[in-house]
Formats: C-alpha cells, structure tokens, sequence
C-alpha cells in the first residue's frame, strides 16, 4: 500500500549496472493495484529494462491518465518527473513536455479506457503527429477502479465476471497505431517479461513513436474462462510472430545464434534489435504484412504479439518542426526576444 | 446620373467628426479597400476607428464595416451614419433608413434604386460602378473587385482624402507585387474623375490634415497578443481554430517565421500545433510548461468550456499556463463573429471544485502586447493558469493604440525555479511545501538533477511533498495555502485604473466598454453630470475596487453580458452591497456605444427625466 513507506535498505552486494545503479534505483512507490495484477508485471518489466540498459532515470518523464494503468508511473523510477494527468489527455501533455524539452526519454502510460474510449481522439492524434516517445498501453478490456465495466478493447463476445458480454466490435490498437503512422509497434504480454523487456527497451530507444500494447490481465474483474483478456486465454492464444534481443550500443555483440538465423535492425544510437526466426519469416518492415498477420491471427482466436512493425526513417515530431538543437525550455530571453529596435520597425508597419 | 436624386439636402460641414459605414457581400474583396479608407483617415492624423460587423460565412452573406472618425479622439462606435456605401442588395434597406437626416448615401447606380428606398431627408451619391468597371477592366475577376476601389477613388473626392495619401497605401500594400500597383491608383483615380466631374466635391462632410496621431499606430488586438507572444518568450503554441481567436495564432505564426529562425542553422525557435481539439490544446500548452517552455493557447468561448477540466488541474496542480480568450457571444455557438464579454463567470472559477483563475482585462491593442507578456511572467510566478479576456471587437479590429514598445534590460520572471545547484544546497525539496510564506511554492523542470527535485504531478489530493494523500487535513492544508497564494498574486497583478474619487457617482468597466467612457463622460459632463471611473485590469480584485465602490453613493457597472457577470463577480469577491451598483447591459452583439451608457445613467436619474434625450 502507498502509505507504508518502502524500505530504503537494500542488500550490500545488489549488482550494479554501468553507471552504478542498481535494480533498486530504477523502483517507484509500493503498489496499490490488486495482487496479481498484470500492472504490476509492466512496472517489474520497465524497471528491469531501464536497469539492464543502464537509463539515468532523471533523464526519463512519465506521463499518464487516469485509471487503474495510469497509476502505473508511481511504481518505477521515483527519481523521474511525473504527470498523472486528466482521464484520456495524457497524449496532449506529453506532447507538450516533449516540445518543451526533446532531450528527455518519454514513457507514456494508459490503459484501454484512457486511449481506446475517453481518449481515443488524443491517441490517435499523438500516433499521427510522431512524438518521440514510448507509450505503452495496459490493456485489461475492462474498467477496474469502477468495478469491471467492459472497456472498447473488449473483444466481441468477451465476457466479464458479472457476466456482461461484449456486444461490439473491439479497437485494437496495435492496428490502429500501424494505420495512423507510428513507426514502432508492438504487443506483448504483462506475463511474458522475457518478451516484453526487450521491447520496452527497443522502444525507449527508438526515434518516433514507439507504441506496445500490453495484455495485462485485470485479476479482479476480468480474468474468467471466458474473458479473452483473461490469463488462461492470453497464455492459451498467444503467437509471438517475431522475438527480439534488445543489445545496447555500449554492449559488444556476442553472438549466440549461427549467423544468418536472425534479422538485426540497428536504431539511431547504435543499438540493435536481433530479430529471431520464428518459422515464420516475419518481416515487421511491412506494414499490410503487419496488418494481415495480426488480422489473420485474430480470426482464429489467437493473439499476435511480438515487434509488429518498424520504420526506422520516419522523421519525428522536433524534426518535422525542424526546431532548434537545444531544448526549448533553455531558451531565454536572449534567444527569444527580438528586442526594441524591431519593435519599432514593426510599429512603423502599424502606420 | 441624376436618376433618383432628390433635393440637396443642406446641411452644416462636420469636419472630422462623422461616420461611414460600407455595407458589402462577403467575399467581394470589400476589405481591403475599406481598409485601405481608414487607413489613409489615419495616415491624414485624424483619430479613426474601425469596426468590423461580419457575418460567420466565407462568401455571399452581409457584411458591414463601420468607420468613426472623430478628432476629438472618440474612438467607441458612435450610433447613426452619416455617409452609407450601399453594395449590398439584400440590406441596401435596412442601410439606406440608418443614415442620419441630412446625410449621404453612396450606392451603384448601374441599376436604378427602387423608388420606395429613396428619403427626401438625404443626399444620394449615384455611381456606376458596374459600368465603369465593365468598361475599364477585362477579367471578371477585376470588374468585381475594382468596383470597391473605385468607391474609394470617390470618397476621396467627396471627404476631401489626400489622393497621395491613397496612392502611397496602394504602393505600400502591393510592395513586391508591382504588376497591381498601376491598376489600383487607375480604378482610384476612375472613382475620383467620376465624383469630382458629376457631383459637387467635397460634401459638407469632409476630413482635413490633424496631427492627432503622432506616436500612434492603428493595429488589431489579436495581431498585438501574438507579437506580445513573441515577445514574452512562448516557444510552444497549440491551438484549435476558432473565431474570433484564430488571428492570435497567425499573427504568432507570421512573427515567428520572421523573428524566431536561428540565423545559424535555419532553425526554428518556436512549434506551434494544431490541435485535434480544444482539449488537446491547453493539454499540450500545459505539458510544455510543466516541463519549463513558455506555452499558450487561444480560444474562444466554446473552447473555454472544453478546457474546464485541464484548468482545474493546472490550477490544482499549479502547472503554469497562459491562455487568451477572445470572447464572443454566447452560450454555445451563439453569434460566433459578434462581440460580448461573456466568459467572465465562466473564467473566473474554470473547472469544478473550488478553484479560481487569473484574469487579464486589455483594453487596448497596447494592452493586449503588454498584458501578453505579462502573462507569462505571472503565471510562472504564481505557477497557475492566466486568462487574457479579449474579445472579439478588440481583437479582430484595428484600433489606434499609443506604439508597442519594449525594454531592452526587461528579463523574464521565470518565478520560483530550482536549478540542480540550488538543490544540492537547499538539500530537502518538496514541491508544495511553502518556504517563503507567500502561498507560492517551488518547482523543478524534469531532468534536472540525477537524484533531487524529482515529483509526481497530479490532480488528485497531494500533499507538500506531492504525494497522494486521502486524508482531508492535508488537503484542506493545501487548499488553504493555494487561497494564499491568491492573496500573494495581488502583488504582481496590474491595479485599477482610477480617475479619482471626488465625486458621488462612479462607473466601473473593464476591456472594450473603456471605448466609449471619454465621450460618455463628455457628453455627460455637459449636462453637470461627473463620474470617478474605475477601470479594472485584472482579477482577483484589489482591494482599491472595494474603496471605489464604498466611497460612491452609486457606482455604475457596465458589463457587455445580459447576466451583470461583473457586477455578480464583484458582490461575490468583495462582498459588496447590491445597492451600491447600478447595472449598465449591453449584449446585441456589436461595442457598446457612449450614448448606450449615458441613457442609461440618465434613465437612472429619474429627477432629470425631462432632459433624457440623448441625441443618436
């Protein structure tokens, strides 16, 4: 519960990472959500991927909604900036905290309510206007902190503990995100850390909009048989179309796979993505393959996850604006103000 | 000519004193030879006011532009015309009965006018426009358009404009476009021959040389935000288009692209988005300064209901933002181009819970620069939501304002900021605890220091070190210093504006009623009637408004709302008495005038009944 204050103590010989940080550094407040929630696994896998790739957590912002998911900035990185902001309107304010400052890694933070019915509008609009940062949905199809109401993620004929069954067509929002121009998108499995960390660090470190939806059970109010976001469904259906390492730059590439085997896909700073065979052949730089996978998958019943799809060239939002190098909110008056003389030139327009 | 001429009717010559109104079709390239007539009085020195009537169209409904031309320096509309210019067959009507006895009516006499239009009380001056402009111009295109210049080659035989003044506003408005230099002073001249060879030039109206605007500059309110934006040092802009706030965000927008590239790189030192909704854009405008860029967005009163939710986080969570609401009249859609100050009410409490916002009242074009710039000081200062409260007649109408000006050594307030340094020394942070008994705590911007100055922003119930919190002390705690800061934000926000308090009978305004206060007062004055003024410039109210209202036997309150949203404000805010105030209405949607405000004065002053008639 958030009132205990959390231990400070940690074992003497907790391994550091590369800039002297340990596991416990990267942590947030204790957890309110329910025991067992899939929540809890998203903040464990953000942690660890943030140690593992030796992130400065000051140089991360965490932005969120409302909901049980928008909680989920508390639980890591308590030594980062961050924003609980209104139901839905998370994209807006870290659009606007990037524009302040681009320097910055952003983690946004939502849930099927917030960016699938309150915020639907926001989400899409920060998909299309490319804002470099990592946005990561937990997605339970349910509303948990009013008590189990059927979320627009829901799929038709999903049913929740009390029995109501979804009338309507889902939104999925990986195929969304796809459409509208994100230029990283992935899904993953809040029961599958050794999926998903490598995912959460492949996309911090992408340029552009890195979006992953994240299947994470909602334990109270809908983990029946007969939820399809439920545990036993999403471990029953569940395909992963491509697996990834995620290597940091710093990291010498020992290769443990005989050459050939896997794709690799290099980010802007270096870092690689080894993109594992799966049998498949997947190629995650098609867009309609993307699209016919996920699409193909759903028709029987099953979950496509793993790196969906990724533009490396998309330019992102600072640079379609072509603004300065240096931050915004280091600019001052000297930078910014044109001073009195042009001021009287352009009075002399007034007349 | 000489068709449906009737009767000269004499009257004496008003020099510099009167009114033209342009009634024209949407989208008939009217404006800019308006314009280019009010513009050339100005440049002639003699005060001169503009108003734009328009209709929420792009093409083919009415519009009206209204020019006062006072030398006294009246710059409010003033009712009644003395010269229409009738290009618009669907209200040629209603403009022919608004012109004064005695004065003159300028219209197209390539058809004749209907005869059940014509008053033997009033001039006309017949033009045919049509059949000059068929006969002088090729493309349809022109014959259209020049009709409008042409009118104004003929007011300037018929008012007595310097001709080079005009020619001089053509070449300065087509710099870089030569080619339609020629054809303008052609199709002015065309006008002028025409008046002057057929009429009796100039009228008993007529305009002469003043020096009455030495140090002035004509400049719309929205044109002087987004400069004062500039200025101020906004870096993030985001916005949903909506009239009458748009022209904020352009004239940001055309500053920008001159003035905020860096030399070096090409640069730009400013983004501004266009949002996908209202929401969105105070969202962004309050994400970018929660992280330390100076935002702002601009709205009108539809997108001020949007915004409500995310005021009441800023306000909560006191997350600095500036925002500029150009009011118009409402509620809902209501009359989007017509002016009201409406959102009073709305603004001062934006959002549910206790909660109250800054308001900003520019009167001016000036003020609307100056008040701008401030804004970002004030609200980095006292870390909560500002409301610059135009409206739509300021805002989207030239006026003449004392020219901008700006103090090189001016830095920005970036109020209570902590740097990595100041962390390390100050050793504990905690983001609302108040250190210096003034109600306005410390922030820090994301990123600042590996391991210090880091917190949770929220709007849900926290404590001074910014953690969620249920319990109700802590909260009443931090609401009650919030209230303080309240109390603190009267240090930084501009005083009244207060003529004196020697007589019985005040009146209190704000924004554009200050239009018409001189000549009400004037005209009021001459009939031994003397009112202190009390203009206010920002809320919450200072105490001074307070001693104002309780040192007048009455106090009159204009407000351009139906609902007295003022004067419910100052009886909430300062408790002051009902009666001491005396409600002066005007909402139909275009500026008050001063003979609105000086019958209701005398409409109030039963005893003077037998003197009540105010002349239009």
């Amino acid at each position: 519960m958030s009132y205990i204050t959390k231990p400070k103590f940690h074992h003497p010989q907790l391994k550091t990472n590369e800039i002297g940080l340990t596991r416990r550094d990267y942590e947030g407040t204790l957890t309110t959500l329910c025991g067992g929630c899939g929540h809890d696994s998203i903040s464990a896998a953000i942690i660890q991927a943030a140690a593992d790739m030796s992130l400065q957590p000051h140089r991360v912002v965490k932005v969120s909604g409302i909901g049980c998911s928008s909680k989920i900035p508390s639980y890591f990185l308590s030594k980062a900036h961050g924003f609980n902001s209104v139901h839905g309107r998370m994209p807006s304010v870290a659009t606007g905290a990037n524009l302040a400052n681009k320097d910055m890694y952003y983690v946004g933070i939502s849930g099927d309510g917030d960016s699938a019915s309150i915020g639907l509008g926001q989400f899409c609009h920060i998909v299309r206007r490319r804002v470099n940062m990592l946005y990561i949905v937990a997605n339970n199809g349910t509303y948990g902190l009013t008590k189990g109401q059927l979320s627009a993620t829901a799929d038709l004929g999903s049913m929740t503990k009390s029995g109501e069954q979804s009338q309507y067509e889902n939104i999925d929002m990986a195929t969304l995100a796809i459409e509208l121009g994100a230029s990283f998108v992935a899904r993953s499995f809040s029961g599958d850390k050794a999926q998903l960390v490598p995912l959460i660090q492949a996309g911090l470190t992408h340029k552009g909009f890195a979006f992953i939806d994240v299947v994470s059970p909602c334990v109270t109010f809908n983990n029946t048989d007969k939820s399809t976001h439920g545990y036993k469904n999403t471990w029953e259906n569940y395909v992963a179309l491509s697996a990834i390492d995620y290597v940091p730059m710093k990291q010498e590439i020992t290769t443990s796979y005989a050459a050939g085997k896997e794709k690799e896909i290099t980010l802007h700073d270096g870092s690689v993505i080894r993109l594992h065979k799966t049998g498949n052949n997947y190629d995650p730089y098609d867009k309609e393959n993307a699209l016919h996978h996920i699409n193909e998958n759903k028709k029987q019943g099953k979950i496509a996850t793993g790196l969906l799809y990724i533009n490396q060239g998309a330019a992102d939002l600072h640079e379609l604006a072509d603004t300065v190098d240096k931050p915004f909110n280091q600019l001052n008056e000297h930078d910014l103000c044109p001073g009195r003389d042009t001021l009287m030139d352009i009075n002399d327009t007034f007349r | 000519m000489n068709t449906p001429l009737t009767a000269r009717v004499e009257t004496l010559t008003k020099f510099n004193d009167f009114v033209v109104k342009f009634a024209n079709i949407n989208g008939s390239g009217s404006a800019s030879a308006n314009n280019m007539f009010a513009k050339a009085v100005f440049r002639m020195g003699i005060p001169v006011s503009p108003h734009n009537i328009f209709p929420s169209n792009i093409q083919g409904l009415p519009t009206w532009y209204e020019v006062r031309i006072s030398e006294a320096g009246y710059l409010g509309r003033r009712e009644g015309v003395d010269l229409a210019v009738t290009m618009n067959e669907q209200t040629i009507g209603k403009d022919i009965a608004e012109v004064l006895p005695g004065g003159y009516v300028l219209f197209d006499s390539s058809k004749p006018l209907p005869d059940e239009l014509i008053r033997d009380d009033i001039n006309f001056l017949p033009i045919p426009l049509t059949e000059i402009c068929l006969r002088e111009y090729e493309k349809p295109a022109q014959r259209q358009l020049f009709k409008n210049i042409v009118y104004v080659g003929a007011l300037s035989a018929f008012l007595n404009i310097d001709f080079k003044v005009l020619t001089d506003l053509v070449g300065d408005q087509f710099r870089g476009k030569e080619k339609l230099i020629l054809p303008n002073i052609h199709a002015l001249e065309l006008g002028h021959q025409y008046a002057s060879e057929n009429f009796q030039c100039p009228l008993n109206l007529q305009l002469k040389r003043s020096n009455k605007n030495e140090g002035k500059i004509l400049i719309d309110g929205n044109t002087a935000v987004g400069l004062g934006c500039v200025y101020g040092g906004a870096t993030v802009a985001s916005w949903y288009p909506l009239t009458p706030s748009t022209s904020v965000v352009d004239a940001f927008g055309k500053y920008c692209k001159r003035l905020r590239i860096d030399p070096g790189t090409g640069k730009s030192k400013y983004s501004i988005i266009q949002a996908e909704d209202e929401l969105a854009a105070i969202g962004i405008a309050i994400g970018a300064s929660w992280s330390g860029a100076r935002a702002f967005t601009a709205t009108s009163g539809p997108g001020i209901s949007l915004m409500q939710e995310f005021l009441g986080l800023a306000y909560f969570s006191e997350v600095p933002v500036v925002l500029f609401d150009i009011q118009r009249v409402g509620p809902s859609t209501g009359m989007p181009t017509r002016t009201q100050q409406g959102d009073l009410l709305t603004c001062a409490y934006a959002s549910h819970g206790d909660t109250k916002q800054v308001l900003l009242f520019p009167a001016t074009p000036k003020e609307c620069f100056e008040f701008a710039v401030d804004a970002f000081d004030i609200a980095d200062r006292l870390q909560t939501p500002v409301i610059v409260m135009s409206d739509l007649e300021l805002g989207m109408n030239e006026q003449i304002c004392d020219q901008l000006n700006w103090d090189d050594g001016r830095t920005y307030d970036r109020g209570k900021v902590l740097n990595a340094q100041q962390l390390e020394e100050i050793g504990k942070f905690g983001r609302y605890v108040d250190v210096d008994g003034d109600g306005i705590p410390y922030r820090t911007y994301p990123g600042v220091h590996p391991d210090k100055g880091s917190y949770f922003t929220r709007g849900s119930s926290h404590d001074a070190n910014a953690a969620y919190t249920e319990d109700g002390n802590v909260y009443a705690e931090v609401m009650d210093r919030i209230a303080k800061k309240f109390r603190t934000a009267l240090d930084y926000l501009p005083e009244p504006e207060i003529s004196g308090t020697q007589n019985k009978l005040g009146i209190l305004y704000l924004g554009t009623s200050h239009s018409a206060i001189d000549e009400a007062l004037d005209s009021l004055a001459r009939r031994g009637i003397r009112l202190d003024t009390l203009r206010i410039k920002s809320f919450p109210f200072h105490d001074s408004i307070r001693e104002f209202i309780d040192s007048h036997d009455l106090v009159y309150v204009i407000d351009q709302n139906r609902d007295a949203q003022l004067k419910s404000l100052l009886k909430i805010e300062l408790d002051a008495s009902p009666d001491a105030m005396h409600s002066i209405l005007s909402y139909n949607g275009v500026l008050i005038t001063a003979q609105h405000i000086e019958r209701a004065i005398l409409e109030s002053m039963p005893e003077l009944e037998a003197s009540n008639d105010v002349p239009a």
